[in-house]
Formats: C-alpha cells, sequence, structure tokens
C-alpha cells in the first residue's frame, strides 16, 4: 500500500470507541485462548479453527476479517456453544470470566443472550417465518425473567424505537420488513437481555450499500451508548475500518494479523491483509485501479491444508521455505502481532524478493 | 420422496407489505383458491361429457358391448341417449342432467344412479375417514420421531417399514391380512369375517350392529390405515428435516430455549404446514384405496360399487363415481388450501 | 490452438461423458441406490431371458400339467394355480408384462410430462398460462377412478393399459419440469441466449433440456415405481389382457379362485413380493438420483 497517510481519499476512520492504550483498564468480555476447533465428518476430520486468540473488552469493537471457509463463523458459534453436535473443541473461551465450555445448563442459559447475545446474518432465514417479530423479540426477555411478563410489551416498544423502527412493526412477520428493518430487529432482538457483548456475524452483508451503511451506524452508536462489547464478523475490511477499533485477519483457522484498524487497514503488514485490504478500492485513487487487486487461487480446503505456512501457495512474496515451516508470530509494533517470517520489528521487509 | 417447495409460499412475494393491506391479500388468495376449484370443477364436468360421448366412436356399439342387443334396443339406447341431437345439443343436456343430479339408471341395477351414489356413501366415508384420520396422526408422529432420530435405529426401522409399505399395493396387504386374520394361518385362529359390513344375523341399527360393523371394518380399516400412514410418515419426516436445518433454529437456541422445546415449538410446529399441503396433494391416492380395499374386503360402498361396474360395463355408474370421487377430491383440496392460508402468514400478503 | 478439432460439439459431449461418470460416482456412494440398482438388474435379467427359464407352453391353461392350487414340490417349486399351471412360469413371464408396461407407460408420461412442462414453463403468454391451469386441474382428477373408466372405454390390451396409466400420470412430471424450467430460465446464460436470437426452440432444446435431465431422470425412476403399482392395481381389478399373464392378473386370479380362503399362499404371495421389491428399487434408485442431483437432501437422509 503506498501514499501518504494524509491520504484524503482514505475513507474516514470512525472515531474508534476507545484509544487502543487506554484498553488495559478495562474489563474483558470475551477472552479466547488457543481455541481449537475440528470437525468429525465421514470424510475424515475437519480442523476449521487451529489455534487462535482473541479479546474484546468493554466498550470495545473488534473486528474479525476473513475470507469464507476461514474458520470464523465457526469460532463464533463457540462463544454460545452453539457449534454442531461433530465439532471438538478444544482451548478456552470466557465470556465475562466464565468458561463457556464448562457451563451448566442453567449458566448456558443465562449466559446466551443474558450476557452476550448474536445478530446473524441474513434475517429472512434467521428469523421464524411464522412468528411476529414482536413475539420473537419478547421471548428471550420471558425466558430470562418470567416475572416481567406483564410489561414484556412495553420493553419491546422501547427496543423497537431505539434501532429507529415504529413500534407497530412488532405485529409484522419477517416477509413483510425490507431487508434493513430485518437486521434492526435483529439488532433490538440481540439487545433485548441487556447483554454486554454483542457478537455479530456477517450482520449487512446480504444488504444494500446505503442500508449497510445505515445498520452500521445504528450498530456502533448503539455500542457507544451502552458501553457494549462488539466483536464484528465480516469479509468486508473495509466495513471493519470504520465500525472497530481493533481488526484481527483470519485465514484458514489462524489469526495473520491484528492490530488498530487504521493501522490494519491502511498498512497491512501479513501478504494476506495486503490483498484483503486492496481489494477495497478507494473512490478517487486513480492508481488502485492499476493495482493489481485479488489473490490467485481459493482459499484452501481445510482438509488438505498446504504445508508449513497455509498462504504460501497464494502469496506473491512467498520464499522458499515458506512451504516448510509454520510462520512465526513477530511483533510489527506494539500489540501487532503477524504472523509472517517477513516481518520485522518495523514492519515488512518490503524488499524481500519474490521467492528464490 | 422429495418434498417439493411449497408452491403455496413461493407465489408470495418477499416485499414489505403494511400489514392494513393483509386483509385484501387475504380476499385475494380465497378468491384466487376458489376461482381454481371452480375451474377445475367445470373441466371435470366437461371431460365427464367428452369421455363417455366423444371417446368410443359409437357410443352405442360400446354401451352395448358384450351384450347381445336386438335392434329395438339399439334404437332405445339411442334415443335416450340423445344421440340423434347435435353434440352441442347433447352437451346442454348433460349439464342440465348433471345439475340436477339426474345421472340415468343403472344398467345392472336398473335404479337412478344418484340413489345408488347415495346408497353406497355412508360406508366409503366410515372407511376412509378413520383410516384417514388414523393414519395422519400415528403417521405424522411416526414422521416425526425418525426425524428427531435421524440415523439412528429408530429411523431406520421406520423408514424402511415406510418405504415398504409404500412400495406395496395396498390391497395386497389386505389379501395378506385376509388370509392371515380372516381365513386363519398356521396358529393363528379365524379372528374376523373374510368380507362384507354385517353378519346376517344383526341388527344393523343397535348397538351390537355397531360392534358388528366395526368388527367387519377392522381388517380394511387396518389396511388402510398401514397404507396411508406409510407415506405420511415419510413426508412428515421430510418436511422436518428441511425445517431443522434452518437457520432461525440456531437463533432459537441462542436465546437460551431448551433444545427440546425448539424441536418442538418451532420446528415441527413450521414442518406441519407442508406436511399438510402434501398430504392433500395425495388424496386421489386415498380415493384409490378405498376402491381397491372395498373391492378386497367386499365392504358394499362407492368402491365396490365402482369396480363391480367394470363388469357389465355400467357406464352410467361409472361416469357417476368418476365424478362424485372427482368432485370429493377438488372439494377436499380447496378446504384444505384455505386451511393452509389461514395458518400460514407468508400466504397471504 | 490445439491440433485435434475440439469442436464445441465434441465438447459438449466430453463434459456429458465426464459428467456422467461423476454422478455415477457420487451414486455409487449410496448404498442404498446400489442396492436397488442389484435388485433391479436381477429382474430386468429374469424378464429379459423368461425363454430360457421358463418354458413358453407353461402359460397355455389347456397344455396344464399340474393339479389344482397345489403347494410347492420338486416338479413345482412355487406350486401350481388353479388351471394347473406352474407358478414360478407364472412369475417369470409376468415379470416381462409387469417391467414392459411400467417402462412403456412411463415413457408417454414422461414424454408428454416434459412437453407440457416445458412449454408451460417457457412460455410467458396466454398459452403456457393456459397450460399450466390445465395441468393444474388434471392433478386434482384422482388417478384411479380415471384410470378405470378410461380402460373401460379403451378395452384390455397391453397398450392400452399403458396409455392409460401415462395419459393419467403426466401432471406430476410436468409441474416439476415447469419449475425447473423456470428456475432455469431466470439464469443469465439464457439471457444471454435470447438476445442472440436463439428462437424458442432453440431455447428448450439446447439449453433448457439438458439442464432439465438430471432432475427428469431422477423424476422417471420413481414415476416407473408408480407406473407398475398402477398397472398391478389396474390387472388385479380385471382390466389387463386376458391373454396375458402380468403379476396383477396373477393376483387377481388368486383372489377370484379362492387362494386366499383356501390358504394357497404360494399363489398370492410371490407376485406381491416381486411387485414389492421391483417398485422398492426403483424408488431407492430414484431416491438416490435425487440426492446426487440435490446436495441439499444429502445433508438430511
Amino acid at each position: 500500500m503506498s501514499g501518504p497517510t494524509s491520504d484524503p481519499t482514505a475513507p474516514v476512520a470512525r472515531q474508534p470507541v476507545a484509544s487502543y492504550e487506554g484498553e488495559r483498564t478495562r474489563r474483558p468480555l470475551l477472552e479466547i485462548e488457543g481455541l481449537e476447533v475440528t470437525y468429525r465428518t465421514a470424510g475424515g476430520e475437519i480442523p476449521a479453527v487451529r489455534g487462535v486468540d482473541l479479546t474484546v473488552n468493554e466498550g470495545e469493537s473488534v473486528g474479525l476479517a476473513g475470507e469464507s471457509g476461514c474458520g470464523k463463523s465457526t469460532l463464533a458459534s463457540t462463544i454460545l456453544r452453539l457449534q454442531p453436535s461433530n465439532a471438538t473443541v478444544q482451548g478456552n473461551i470466557r465470556v465475562g470470566g466464565k468458561d463457556v465450555r464448562t457451563l451448566g445448563w442453567r449458566g448456558l442459559r443465562a449466559l446466551r443472550w443474558g450476557e452476550a447475545s448474536m445478530v446473524f446474518q441474513g434475517a429472512l432465514h434467521s428469523l421464524n417465518p411464522v412468528q411476529r417479530v414482536g413475539d420473537q423479540i419478547a421471548e428471550p426477555i420471558l425466558i430470562h425473567d418470567s416475572a416481567v411478563a406483564g410489561t414484556v410489551q412495553s420493553r419491546v416498544g422501547e427496543l423497537l424505537e431505539e434501532v429507529g423502527l415504529p413500534t407497530d412493526r412488532a405485529r409484522a412477520f419477517p416477509h413483510q420488513l425490507s431487508g434493513g428493518q430485518r437486521q434492526r430487529v435483529m439488532i433490538a432482538m440481540a439487545l433485548a437481555c441487556r447483554p454486554q457483548l454483542i457478537v455479530a456475524d456477517e450482520p449487512t452483508t446480504a444488504l444494500d450499500v446505503m442500508v449497510q451503511a445505515q445498520v452500521l451506524d445504528l450498530l456502533t452508536g448503539l455500542v457507544d451508548e451502552l458501553s457494549l462489547g462488539l466483536l464484528m464478523i465480516t469479509h468486508d475490511l473495509s466495513v471493519l475500518s470504520s465500525t472497530c477499533s481493533r481488526i484481527a485477519v483470519m485465514y484458514a483457522g489462524r489469526v495473520v494479523e491484528e492490530g488498530p484498524a487504521d493501522e490494519v487497514f491502511e498498512h497491512p503488514q501479513h501478504p494476506y491483509s495486503e490483498a484483503l485490504s486492496a481489494a477495497f478500492p478507494r473512490i478517487g485513487d486513480s492508481a488502485a485501479r492499476y493495482a493489481p487487486a485479488g489473490l490467485p487461487g481459493d482459499p484452501p480446503d481445510p482438509q488438505h491444508l498446504p504445508s508449513g505456512c497455509t498462504f504460501h501457495p497464494r502469496c506473491p512474496v512467498a520464499l522458499a521455505n515458506c512451504s516448510e515451516y509454520d510462520p512465526p508470530v513477530r511483533l510489527a509494533g506494539p500489540h501487532r502481532p503477524v504472523a509472517c517470517v517477513l516481518v520485522g520489528e518495523d514492519g515488512r521487509d518490503r524488499s524481500a524478493a519474490q521467492g528464490s | 420422496m422429495s418434498a417439493p417447495t411449497s408452491t403455496l409460499v413461493a407465489e408470495a412475494e418477499t416485499q414489505p407489505s403494511q400489514p392494513g393491506r393483509r386483509r385484501s391479500g387475504r380476499w385475494r388468495y380465497i378468491g384466487s383458491k376458489l376461482l381454481g376449484s371452480f375451474g377445475a370443477l367445470m373441466f371435470v364436468i366437461v371431460f365427464n361429457f367428452f369421455l363417455f360421448r366423444v371417446i368410443p366412436t359409437d357410443p352405442v356399439r360400446t354401451l352395448a358391448r358384450n351384450r347381445l342387443v336386438s335392434q329395438e334396443q339399439v334404437d332405445e339406447l339411442t334415443r335416450t341417449l340423445g344421440l340423434e341431437e347435435p353434440l352441442h345439443q347433447q352437451f346442454l343436456t348433460y349439464l342440465q342432467n348433471t345439475f340436477t343430479g339426474e345421472f340415468g339408471l343403472s344398467f345392472k341395477y336398473r335404479q337412478p344412479v344418484g340413489e345408488l351414489l347415495l346408497d353406497r356413501l355412508w360406508p366409503t366415508l366410515l372407511l376412509v375417514g378413520t383410516s384417514t384420520i388414523l393414519a395422519s396422526v400415528i403417521g405424522i408422529y411416526l414422521g416425526m420421531v425418525s426425524a428427531w432420530n435421524r440415523g439412528k435405529r429408530i429411523d431406520h426401522l421406520s423408514t424402511g417399514s415406510s418405504l415398504t409399505l409404500y412400495s406395496m399395493p395396498e390391497w395386497w396387504l389386505g389379501l395378506v391380512f385376509l388370509a392371515v386374520f380372516a381365513v386363519g394361518a398356521g396358529p393363528i385362529p379365524e379372528l374376523f369375517p373374510t368380507g362384507g359390513l354385517h353378519s346376517t344375523d344383526v341388527d344393523p341399527n343397535s348397538f351390537a350392529g355397531g360392534l358388528d360393523t366395526a368388527w367387519h371394518l377392522t381388517l380394511p380399516v387396518l389396511t388402510l390405515t398401514l397404507a396411508y400412514l406409510a407415506e405420511y410418515s415419510l413426508i412428515m419426516r421430510s418436511s422436518l428435516l428441511d425445517e431443522m436445518g434452518e437457520d432461525y433454529l440456531t437463533t432459537a437456541r441462542a436465546k437460551g430455549l431448551r433444545d427440546v422445546y425448539v424441536r418442538r415449538r418451532h420446528a415441527t410446529r413450521n414442518a406441519l404446514l407442508p406436511t399438510a399441503t402434501l398430504v392433500v396433494l395425495n388424496l386421489g391416492f386415498i380415493v384409490g384405496g378405498a376402491i381397491t380395499i372395498e373391492t378386497v374386503f367386499s365392504i358394499p360402498g362407492l368402491g365396490l360399487l365402482t369396480t363391480e361396474a367394470l363388469e357389465v360395463p355400467d357406464y352410467p355408474v361409472l361416469q357417476g363415481t368418476f365424478l362424485f370421487f372427482s368432485i370429493a377430491v377438488i372439494l377436499a383440496n380447496l378446504v384444505s388450501n384455505l386451511l393452509y392460508g389461514w395458518l400460514d402468514p407468508r400466504v397471504l400478503s | 490452438m490445439s491440433d485435434t478439432t475440439l469442436t464445441p460439439r465434441r465438447l459438449t459431449w466430453q463434459r456429458r461423458r465426464q459428467s456422467a461418470g461423476r454422478t455415477w460416482r457420487q451414486f455409487r456412494r449410496h448404498r442404498t441406490g446400489l442396492i436397488g440398482l442389484g435388485v433391479l438388474v436381477f429382474f430386468g435379467l429374469v424378464a429379459l431371458f423368461a425363454p430360457l427359464l421358463a418354458d413358453h407352453s407353461g402359460i397355455e391353461v389347456t397344455e396344464a400339467t399340474g393339479g389344482v392350487l397345489e403347494g410347492p414340490s420338486w416338479d413345482y417349486p412355487l406350486g401350481t394355480d388353479a388351471n394347473g399351471r406352474s407358478v414360478l412360469t407364472l412369475l417369470i413371464w409376468g415379470a416381462r408384462v409387469s417391467l414392459m408396461v411400467g417402462l412403456l407407460a412411463t415413457a408417454i408420461s414422461m414424454f408428454l410430462g416434459t412437453l407440457v412442462g416445458l412449454a408451460s414453463g417457457h412460455y410467458r403468454n396466454f398459452f403456457g398460462a393456459a397450460l399450466f391451469r390445465i395441468t393444474e386441474w388434471f392433478l386434482v382428477v384422482p388417478f384411479l377412478p380415471l384410470a378405470i373408466v378410461l380402460a373401460s372405454l379403451l378395452g384390455r390390451s397391453l397398450l392400452n393399459i399403458a396409455f392409460v396409466i401415462g395419459v393419467t400420470s403426466w401432471p406430476a412430471t410436468a409441474l416439476l419440469i415447469r419449475a425447473q424450467t423456470l428456475s432455469i430460465e431466470g439464469r443469465p446464460y439464457l439471457e444471454r441466449a435470447r438476445a442472440l436470437g436463439a428462437g424458442d426452440w432453440r431455447q428448450m432444446s439446447r439449453h433448457v433440456l439438458p439442464n432439465v435431465m438430471p432432475m427428469v431422470f431422477a423424476n422417471t425412476t420413481l414415476t416407473v415405481a408408480i407406473a407398475i403399482l398402477s398397472e398391478t392395481t389396474l390387472s388385479f381389478l380385471g382390466l389387463g389382457d386376458p391373454l396375458r399373464v402380468s403379476w396383477g392378473s396373477m393376483l387377481d386370479e388368486a383372489f377370484n379362485t379362492g387362494a386366499i380362503t383356501t390358504g394357497a399362499w404360494w399363489f398370492f404371495l410371490p407376485p406381491g413380493i416381486c411387485v414389492i421389491l421391483v417398485v422398492m428399487s426403483f424408488t431407492l434408485i430414484g431416491q438416490a438420483l435425487e440426492e446426487v442431483y440435490n446436495p441439499r437432501l444429502r445433508d438430511r437422509a
């Protein structure tokens, strides 16, 4: 990525919720340590997540970027222990300090929606088609605190107002709403039990660009207002750069780069992040139109991962022995881990010749 | 057996609409279903006419086939059928007759066909009604259990036996039951009558008569129930498995609902809707079963009337029963469409 | 540019062969489908080699040498019928008729159904809509009453039975193919073909039909299953050819000559079992094919 940092064509980075330096004093809402998830299938074992560390602190929004098949949705499913039954999980997942994997049913139910909730993609399929949206929003409230049965309707109304929908929409069915409205309903539903953490899995992927911007604004506004933690998962790096304070990039089940959002977007260190970032053109930057965009090849098949650094077959600057050794995780700066052998203390050594 | 996508839902577009407009949508739906059924009804009536008047090039020859008839009888037949009149006049006469319930005289019984139909109606209703109710309840339940325990032994067992029953002519099962339970095979004694609806020495209208009728109907109902329930169970299983793969169930679990509750309240309830549609689409199958089982067990209903009419062939009766069965199926289709529209909110807008 | 003349036609056929190979390989993974195929091949061979397996004179009533409804013995492995004919011989020859009529009826049904389905899916005008309405109306008419009426009007012959079954079972196929046609026609390459000036016939035969064929193929096997069941039922009701033996007519005879009441199980069990086996095998093959062509179904069963 070339260009000075004061490039007027760069997207206006949203003021991050918390400056990176002040992170240490906030308590962690989500702590993932050494997470490994493997699917047992008739065709063999498929490693979807191969060792991921991730933390989301209170009031912080963290983005998780990657192509389809990199394991990000699998990772999201383990947070509320929603992974499919043929998935084996290893490592630690803690939400609000509690170990998700060893929770009993009571604890799990309290966790689900009460402490952390999810916003799913494609609300038409994630909402019950034959139930009114108001009832669907009310459902988790009644589960978590059946005593409020009388006031639940007003609470539903409140939530709908918070997401910018008229309260009479509570009586609508999902198919009667537009895509953007459905996504707002999903957000309202996610807020129903006042969770501390929201995990948004591709929340805007199926939406038009304009609606996408509205929904993102809504989400980040709410996160600000209510001091929630947000883990936003998407393949669209540009979305993350404008809504999150930190970004982690995933490839083939591992985090290959992590750091403050604008830095990862503007100055990616890992060759994959670089390609991912370059894939989103900057409007007005004529040079970007000539820069090679996109990577050759497809994301690797989790059952047949390339040896050594899994990215090496598609890496434009791969060295000869990248196919032999797992890449070491080096720090390209404070709190800036990058899994690439070419990374030194001052960032990646871009003078490295291709191949050898 | 695959579950075709519900065309009813596919017809409804996913456009946002105001709740207020739903009411007009509802009437539009009802109207379109009524119109469709009316069209089908007209089609059947016209088709009925063409079958018997137009297909046989010489209706009199066909009607008189296999029976020795004199020239006078041929002339008489020609006159009563109105065959001397031009075709469109015949058609109008036919329409008039149909709507007044005048279906002619049975060749075999020399009774008005309409009377015959009414006489034989209730045994068929009893047989088909009981079997359908039993089969749907048991079949749907089995389908649910199969789907919930997909891949386990109970699923394989249930699906395997459903498949076998489905591949079997239902009347053959009736023959086997007759041989085993009515005639007695090996250690099993004669438990049930070999046919008919009533024993000769019992007053059919008494309480004992009622029990006697039930005893006579046991094997036929058992046979039909088994035959139908195979289909229902396979349909329900398929429907439910489709539903269980839906994303909204994950959302429900994420909200803290128990898995069992999610399955029952959300998945099963939603899977019942397409099952109901598919069940009704197979109503023709039910009618076929009535005909063959009544024949095997000599139950004096409309089915036996139809097969007996084949011997002569008693065309007025055949025409009458064909019309009756078709109308019954059209009506049942209409009722089920309306019911579905009432139950599934996606259809109305 | 390669040296060998890789014409578009050759390329198409190459691709078709490859996809057929792929289909077979995927099909092979379904154990139930393979079992069905095996059973079907067995019955097919029996039907094909009937003259070798059993003398045709065994069917002639006048040549019958056995006793009336005798149980199984060395001479007659499956016993005799009411005329003294060997049940096994009848069974073998009956396989021919049952299979043949089933296949013929299916051919008629698929031909009609595909034609109407394609047309009603392709033509968005009044013609297509009218075809669709007619298909729906036909679907409502219950099968057996209609078949009985038609068979009684047309007379008792195998051809008529096949015709009757074919003419009464095409609506289901037509609806399926119409749905497929509609979905395929929504695809961009068909728009392109139209923009390039492809006429209706060319569009349908070159573009839509090859893509519809896989579903048609899976549907065909299921249709054969139903056709065989229908033929058996119609023959049982006495509407088959009186001179030919089919499994259904054997059961009709069994019923009428009191084989049930005298417990002559060797006469009424084998034909029924054969029908079950053949129908099940077609159904299993059809289900396996459906899963091959519609991967979504694979996750289910």
